[in-house]
């Protein structure tokens, strides 16, 4: 009850701050032109022909807040304006991109905190040892990679060295027909999961092959920042009572250091999974562009860089209401992982 | 102050601090001596200019001429980065400065007043927050126009919130302390009590937590570079250099790392520049992390 609550008090804040980056947004356009706005409304490509008649529709040439209102009845009803790059709706374009970019979240994200959590554990345990100056400079190099240089060595040494072993893209010409043809089902549009479901190795295996480099890509930077903060997490927890107590009674070092020591460091970490999905967010607009992997974040760098304004916004604002979102599930799992927090407490 | 001897003393003692230190060294004399290292050729008129020698697109390896070779365009990939490093530093100085004084400014309001002023300046850095940084300032460059100074106008955007919170978090710790009673009951204006009293004794992390972010700001800076939305082309910026090798990754089949010079050099730059900045940072974390307390 008392979580319940919670949450739905949690909600009621979302909304100033919802307000807050839709105005923000709407802002930002009002820095164009009518004729340049109008591209946030229309959803067909026959509309762009007449944009008087947009700006005279949309009242485009009316006061701030009168336009704003007509936006965000616009953005409510699922209209994010029109995509030039890709010639459909934004919100078509983002449905269309984002199963490519969610292929990559599903491997990347927990490899980052499978990974991290693992190095941290250790390097916490084995504090001033090898291992922890090891994953020390691993993780501070990870953190000053620019993941776009990063990217582009793997691809000149798995694509170029080691000839086409590991290529750019998401599928190979061959395989990309196999998926279009009839018999093959795009249950999911996510290609690992259509071809095990489709029973095609040769799909899933080229799926594989080139999601390698992106995920590696994706993985390192963001990995380095977890392992850093399980660490020092661990490093608190390793001091607490509770762990003196279970070396007392004689308990193995592996023992105390996984169950005892590692479960409670885990707390801090769960916070850090916003960051994670940020991290993600920001990553893939790089990642992909590199790998030329059609995605979302390939998208968004093409709007960007061909000022194609209402995807580039509709883009930032699809990822604002994600992000807000996730923050939200993260600290109500926080609280039903840590009973020390009180519910009341939780928004200051 | 004790607090600036210990950390001097616990920087000098840590090898990989240490080793920052002498990373951001070197780097900052590569910038001072730019125009003595890398000379700009008599008839060219802004220094930050590249170079180029002719405009065939293909990269050139390094000669006696163009001793780290050119890349795509025939930019002289050692001018390149020599200025670059000019570029770098003005990128996270200014604005790593510019977030501080914003941040200050906002943070220590809200912190010291409290209530109203402090419930709106919150309310505002949680709407800048709820955007992933690098996709925030992607639409700003974009929307506003690319160039180098959207870039920086972007980062500092997407960066004050952050201060601004840490700020208003050590000011309401201080806020209650008997020596801001003590200057309050003096008769002192608000902004005295905050200059004077509130300030020097918050501001420690938050000058922490801007030297972290300078290498942070020029990797963000050098990825919107990179993405074609930073400097003009040919300006001297590590992240462009990078860009113009992007169609120069894998060389013909014979010799498929043919243009490693391209790829390899600029992003050695962005790499060195920005692990100097964060082992400093992790040295300073280290030493002001109040859970690793000094035992």
């Amino acid at each position: 009850m008392e979580l319940r609550a919670y949450i739905i008090r949690r909600l009621f804040l979302l909304i100033p701050v919802l307000f807050g980056v839709t105005l923000f947004i709407f802002g930002i356009t009002m820095l164009f032109s009518p004729i340049e706005r109008a591209s946030l409304y229309v959803t067909s490509a026959r509309q762009m022909s007449d944009i008087p008649q947009l700006i005279e529709t949309y009242g485009l040439d009316r006061p701030f807040y009168v336009q704003y209102g007509t936006w965000i009845s616009q953005v409510f009803h699922g209209n994010l304006g029109w995509s030039r790059v890709v010639g459909m709706p934004v919100w078509d374009a983002i449905w269309n991109f984002l199963p490519a970019t969610l292929e990559l979240a599903i491997f990347a994200a927990p490899l980052i905190v499978l990974i991290g959590i693992f190095l941290g554990t250790q390097a916490a345990a084995h504090k001033d040892r090898p291992i922890d100056h090891g994953t020390r400079v691993l993780s501070i190099l990870g953190w000053s990679l620019p993941t776009f240089w990063l990217g582009l060595i793997l691809i000149m040494l798995f694509y170029g060295y080691f000839r086409g072993l590991l290529p750019p893209g998401r599928l190979s010409i061959q395989t990309d027909m196999m998926i279009h043809a009839a018999d093959f089902v795009r249950y999911t549009r996510i290609n690992t999961i259509d071809a095990i479901l489709n029973l095609n190795g040769t799909v899933l295996l080229d799926a594989i092959r080139h999601l390698i480099l992106p995920i590696v890509t994706l993985t390192v930077v963001q990995m380095a920042f977890i392992m850093r903060l399980m660490r020092s997490s661990m490093l608190e927890s390793l001091g607490k009572g509770y762990v003196l107590t279970a070396r007392a009674k004689g308990l193995a070092e592996r023992v105390v250091v996984n169950k005892h020591a590692r479960r409670n460091a885990l707390i801090p970490v769960i916070t850090v999974s916003g960051y994670v999905f940020a991290g993600l967010a920001n990553g893939v607009v790089i990642t992909e562009t590199i790998f030329t992997y059609k995605g979302i974040g390939w998208w968004a760098w093409q709007s960007a860089v061909r000022l194609d304004i209402a995807s580039v916004l509709g883009f930032a604002l699809f990822n604002a209401f994600l992000f807000v979102l996730v923050n939200l599930v993260v600290d109500v799992l926080y609280t039903r992982v840590d009973p020390r927090v009180r519910l009341g407490g939780a928004v200051q | 102050m004790t607090d600036w001897k210990f950390t001097v003393r616990q920087l000098a003692k840590n090898p990989l601090s240490l080793m920052g230190i002498i990373i951001i060294i070197v780097f900052a004399i590569l910038a001072i001596f730019a125009p003595l290292i890398a000379p700009t050729p008599e008839n060219q008129r802004d220094p930050y200019l590249i170079p180029r020698d002719g405009y065939s697109a293909t990269p050139q390896p390094p000669s006696e001429e163009h001793i780290w070779g050119t890349t795509e365009g025939q930019y002289d990939i050692f001018y390149g980065v020599m200025w670059g490093t000019r570029s770098a530093f003005r990128v996270g100085l200014v604005v790593v400065g510019i977030v501080l004084v914003i941040g200050i400014v906002l943070g220590s309001l809200a912190g010291y007043f409290g209530g109203i002023i402090d419930e709106i300046i919150m309310r505002i850095t949680d709407i800048f927050l709820a955007f992933p940084a690098l996709i925030l300032a992607m639409a700003i460059v974009s929307s506003i126009g690319p160039s180098l100074r959207s870039v920086m106008i972007a980062l500092i955007v997407v960066s004050w919130p952050s201060y601004a919170r840490l700020i208003r978090g050590d000011i309401l710790q201080v806020r209650e302390e008997d020596y801001i009673e003590a200057s309050r009951g003096l008769g002192a204006s608000s902004a005295r009590v905050i200059i004077r009293h509130a300030l020097p004794n918050a501001i420690y992390p938050t000058l922490i937590m801007a030297s972290l972010d300078i290498g942070a700001i020029v990797l963000a800076a050098a990825a919107l570079s990179f993405l074609g939305l930073g400097a003009p082309e040919g300006y001297a910026d590590w992240g462009q250099l990078t860009s113009f090798a992007r169609n120069w990754i894998v060389g013909p089949p014979n010799n498929p790392l043919k243009y490693w010079y391209a790829v390899t050099i600029p992003g050695l730059f962005i790499l060195f520049f920005v692990l100097g900045w964060n082992l400093l940072g992790d040295a300073f974390r280290d030493i002001f992390d109040p859970r690793l307390a000094r035992r």
